[in-house]
């Protein structure tokens, strides 16, 4: 089993922008992509600020060359996966054996939505098309269609982890030799089904988040896609363009607590990064800088937060939540961290924890305020958490 | 890669498979193209305080998790891997409902908790307290093939010596209306008996939950030894077809002589149907082979009831007279599963008795 695994090829678009370059702009410039719902029909536009993609179905249709009346989710995939794809530079190589591994908590539901009202008040009314695309697998053929890829296909669906799982399944595949490149990350859209769910929960915050704030009320919802083109060491040597950094380390565990809340003690999560560190040969000490999975609701960053105590006391990495620039991105949020996590330890960039006033007085560590770069950072851990105790935490190396 | 053992395996099917004994004796008959699963008694297998908040899929996947641990006599797995198509999907239907009924007003957020597709692999982890690896597939039609993948990936990595793995899906009113209007099933009512005597459009709807406790080592009441797992996406034609399944058997250094047994997915469509008749005029000619959607009804993780199969011919060297079968069968030591789903996902599982 090869043992090395390189991210070669990097794509985003999230509501901070259409690519990663516009992505690491703001990211740079401290600009927050959440505000009033425009593009979602919602009751809830108003009250509910989110972090949603800048374009409308048709200019997405547009771009993708999807037909405007298929899911938000499969443009917004289709989107990112191209840009890490033709980042890559894995086409100029023949005969590889290229995976896409995509992840979704979501799918296809905008659509099921629009499909829903009429159904529900007589069977035989709503249009099938609206349905076609309800399960996130169909999402995926149809970008992997579009994409040329058929090698292997699979989709993971882990609630707020699942494009970590999508990562390190692809990682899996390289390793065991049964793929040579794989694109992986994760994709989700705005829809009314998850912000009325989270809105059912309770965790949302009416005003802009403050991930590790004393004071956090809640979450944004946001949507996006982010995929990173991961290679064997093989590959990565064909390629023309050397590839920004290794995927060194990776672990799942489960929280096994609480099907929506994460334990007080952060049972889940302590094991998902010691599992990393351990997998990686790392000490807590040689990690640069930690991408939270940082909501900004009460119990996960409070959770995360003692997890982080327990490992990495009393010498903390430095540390954000990108989700105060992206909200929430559930299925896909893993995914963009993953693009986010590469640039950082390629650069040595460090991305500010945006409206961050009064740390968590519990713990002994703040995130970082202030965008900085030329750090001397070799190692970011990623962490995503979801519904379900499904903890996964990811470790970037620099090369 | 490695092989792994299946040390107990348990379906809740439209069948007599669960907590029954014997195997397959009598089929059970449908005069409809709806096949619901038989359910247990899910007071005998889970705390009925838990049982209350939990949808059909869910109650059906923990007991039969719950029983394929207590076959294995496994207490704590070292992961848990589940494929499910559709998820839960009464969950989803309800909370989509109520959103649009209640004009997004703030309900009740049970559903939408329940809703996620990990709920199934999660609720097996929180009552067993199981921090393991756990991961879920929702690949469509190999849904249950990945999670297999996973698995054997897993047991060769040695992270773990043991993995629950499962597939599932369940058929709700609204799945059901649904897929019958995209022209899924036969239009008139057939018995599951006749499912293959009259080559029409359409098959007939199932579900199901098996679940298999594989390990990397061997134990003296294994089931079966699965040897192999392996998708295809799309084939082009027959060709294509015949290449990938000659592929996936070199790579297990086998070839179709050596297979005693081919266990293959024809569900009654007759244009679905068409590729497994093609095979048979071809590769697959004068090979022994058995259909069972006549039992489980169609369904995206159907192909975890074909498992569920074959571990327990492999372990009986018995083959249930109420499958269909084609030509002499003298062995039951080598089979193979070929499933396809829509003709998108392609699928084989190679075993072998252990």
């Amino acid at each position: 089993m090869s043992t090395a695994v390189f991210v070669a090829g990097l794509g985003v678009i999230s509501a901070i922008g259409n690519n990663v370059a516009e992505c690491v702009d703001a990211l740079k410039s401290g600009k927050a992509g959440i505000s009033k719902i425009s593009h979602l029909k919602t009751n809830h536009s108003e009250t509910l600020p989110a972090a949603e993609v800048k374009l409308s179905n048709a200019e997405l249709a547009s771009i993708t060359g999807f037909s405007p009346s298929i899911s938000r989710t499969a443009m917004l995939s289709m989107v990112s996966a191209k840009q890490a794809l033709d980042d890559s530079g894995i086409n100029t190589i023949p005969n590889l054996r290229t995976g896409f591994v995509s992840a979704s908590t979501a799918g296809g539901i905008d659509k099921t939505e629009n499909f829903a009202i009429p159904f529900l008040t007589d069977q035989s009314k709503g249009r099938l098309r609206d349905v076609l695309h309800h399960d996130s697998d169909s999402i995926t053929t149809i970008v992997a269609d579009q994409l040329g890829i058929k090698n292997h296909i699979s989709t993971i669906s882990t609630a707020c982890s699942s494009s970590a799982n999508a990562i390190m399944y692809g990682a899996r595949l390289i390793k065991h030799n049964m793929l040579d490149a794989v694109i992986a990350g994760g994709v989700d859209a705005l829809t009314r089904f998850s912000l009325n769910g989270f809105n059912a929960l309770m965790i949302l915050d009416e005003q802009y988040c403050k991930p590790f704030d004393e004071n956090r009320k809640g979450l944004n919802l946001g949507e996006g896609a982010g995929y990173v083109v991961l290679v064997s060491e093989r590959v990565a040597e064909l390629l023309k363009k050397e590839a920004y950094c290794t995927l060194s380390g990776y672990y799942n565990a489960n929280d096994a607590y609480h099907q929506t809340s994460t334990s007080p003690t952060g049972d889940g999560p302590f094991e998902a990064m010691q599992g990393a560190l351990k997998m990686s040969c790392l000490q807590p000490t040689d990690i640069g800088y930690i991408n939270l999975h940082g909501t900004g609701t009460q119990n996960n960053d409070s959770s995360e937060g003692a997890a982080i105590e327990r490992l990495f006391r009393p010498s903390y990495p430095k540390m954000s939540s990108t989700k105060s620039f992206t909200g929430h991105t559930l299925g896909a949020s893993a995914g963009i961290e993953a693009v986010f996590s590469t640039l950082a330890v390629q650069q040595g960039l460090i991305y500010p924890n945006l409206r961050l006033q009064t740390p968590i007085k519990q713990f002994s560590f703040a995130p970082e305020t202030a965008f900085s770069k030329n750090t001397d950072i070799k190692h970011v851990l990623s962490n995503s958490f979801g519904f379900g105790g499904n903890c996964s935490s990811l470790i970037f190396s620099k090369i | 890669m490695m092989k792994a053992y299946i040390r107990s395996a348990a379906s809740i099917s439209p069948q007599n498979t669960f907590n029954h004994s014997g195997f397959l004796n009598e089929i059970v008959e449908y005069q409809t193209n709806r096949l619901n699963s038989i359910e247990p008694d899910y007071n005998e297998i889970i705390d009925p305080k838990q049982i209350r908040r939990m949808s059909r899929i869910i109650k059906m996947s923990i007991a039969a998790a719950f029983t394929c641990l207590k076959d294995a006599g496994v207490t704590n797995p070292d992961a848990i891997i589940t494929g499910t198509a559709y998820g839960c999907l009464e969950d989803t239907g309800t909370f989509l409902a109520n959103t649009i009924e209640y004009e997004e007003e703030p309900i009740a957020p049970t559903a939408f908790v329940q809703s996620t597709h990990n709920t199934i692999g999660a609720q097996i982890a929180l009552l067993l307290k199981c921090h393991q690896y756990n991961n879920t597939f929702v690949s469509g039609g190999a849904s249950f093939e990945n999670a297999l993948q996973d698995a054997m990936m897993f047991l060769a990595e040695q992270y773990s010596s043991n993995v629950l793995v499962g597939g599932m899906d369940e058929i709700t009113d609204a799945s059901h209306t649904v897929l019958s209007r995209m022209g899924l099933y036969k239009r008139n009512p057939i018995s599951n008996i006749d499912l293959f005597k009259s080559q029409s459009k359409g098959t007939i709807n199932g579900e199901g939950s098996a679940f298999f406790l594989l390990s990397n080592t061997p134990s003296k009441s294994d089931l079966a030894c699965l040897d192999g797992v392996g998708t295809f996406y799309k084939p082009a034609d027959l060709n294509e077809t015949e290449q990938q399944i000659k592929a996936f058997l070199s790579a297990h250094l086998i070839d179709l002589a050596d297979i005693d047994l081919i266990i293959t997915g024809n569900n009654g469509d007759k244009k679905t149907d068409a590729v497994y008749y093609d095979l048979q005029q071809n590769i697959f000619k004068n090979m022994a082979s058995v259909t069972y959607k006549n039992l489980c009804g169609e369904y995206p993780t159907s192909s975890a009831f074909a498992l569920w199969l074959a571990a327990n011919m492999i372990k009986s060297n018995n083959v249930p007279s109420v499958l269909n079968q084609t030509g002499d069968i003298k062995s039951t030591s080598k089979i193979l599963i070929y499933n396809h789903y829509q003709n998108i996902y392609h699928s084989l599982i190679l075993l072998s008795s252990c």
